[in-house]
């Protein structure tokens, strides 16, 4: 029988899907009974997609001209 | 920059050419990651100063050590490791954060926190704007220890494999894998003091 550490210890790889199929219908058959477990698996693979789903923000103008300017300078005085 | 011409050639070329100190195929190198490079760094550091100095400390020093690259692994790759070691060496300069080490043997055990059991709606985020959203994400991030915080970062967020991660911050791969564990469930933890459903609410005082 999987205790619920078992199930803990192998969550991240549930959520991502890096298991084979006999430990997944374990740990699936474990979330069936345990509700605790299956509050924990859902609420982390919320938790993940939020993060994922995260705007991507531009860089800002004012960083970018300063890191060209910073390798611009770089790059000259390599050269000489 | 005059970047249009090289920006369909692969990653390969362009550091064979940067390489040969070719500054239009280098520049156009950083304009493909400068992006991701400064979002890292602002996640590992949490400031955005001294994710600046880090985006040109990562910068210069890929340029510097252009020749080292061995071309065994992704470009991305080198330099996200180049970035998160700058990262760290901010954080280990101050004060609150005196011992951050890449090498250093922190606790992976599996003796995880999981204090707070309570269901979320299917899209609990919905509730809060985006700003707020924001707020409560990076703030649940920063409360990670750094070393955490860089492997979630890495893996939930810049979508790197178990593989690259564990390359770009020198770990083994079951220590990327306990320690992505560990934030994921810490995060859980933080953010279901936000996202819980409502009703459900036996932890209403935290």
């Amino acid at each position: 029988m999987l205790t619920c550490k078992d199930f803990l210890h192998e969550l991240s790889e549930y959520l991502d899907e890096t298991i084979d199929a006999e430990l997944r219908a374990k740990l699936e058959r474990h979330i069936t009974e345990c509700p605790n477990c299956w509050v924990i698996a859902d609420t982390t693979r919320k938790t993940i997609k939020i993060y994922k789903g995260m705007e991507q923000c531009q860089i800002p103008a004012d960083v970018e001209s300063r890191l060209m300017k910073a390798l611009e300078k770089k790059i000259a005085a390599k050269s000489h | 920059m005059a970047v249009s011409s090289l920006a369909g050639i692969d990653e390969f070329q362009l550091v064979e050419q940067a390489r040969k100190r070719d500054a239009t195929a280098f520049n156009e190198l950083v304009r493909r990651y400068e992006g991701k490079i400064f979002r890292l760094a602002q996640h590992v550091t949490q400031n955005r100063e001294d994710a600046e100095d880090v985006l040109q400390e990562t910068f210069l020093k890929a340029y510097e050590h252009l020749d080292q690259f061995k071309g065994d692994s992704k470009f991305y790759t080198w330099i996200v490791r180049i970035a998160v070691n700058q990262a760290l060496m901010k954080l280990r300069r101050r004060k609150t954060d005196k011992s951050v080490s890449l090498d250093e043997t922190i606790d992976t055990g599996e003796d995880t926190v999981t204090r707070e059991v309570a269901a979320w709606d299917e899209n609990p985020e919905q509730r809060f704007s985006r700003e707020e959203l924001g707020g409560i994400l990076d703030s649940a991030i920063e409360g990670l220890e750094p070393l955490y915080r860089s492997v979630f970062v890495l893996r939930d967020i810049e979508e790197l494999s178990t593989e690259e991660t564990a390359e770009a911050l020198g770990l083994s791969i079951p220590a990327v894998k306990s320690r992505l564990l560990r934030a994921r469930l810490q995060l859980r933890e933080k953010l279901t003091r936000f996202f819980k459903r409502k009703g459900d609410d036996a932890f209403a005082y935290m």
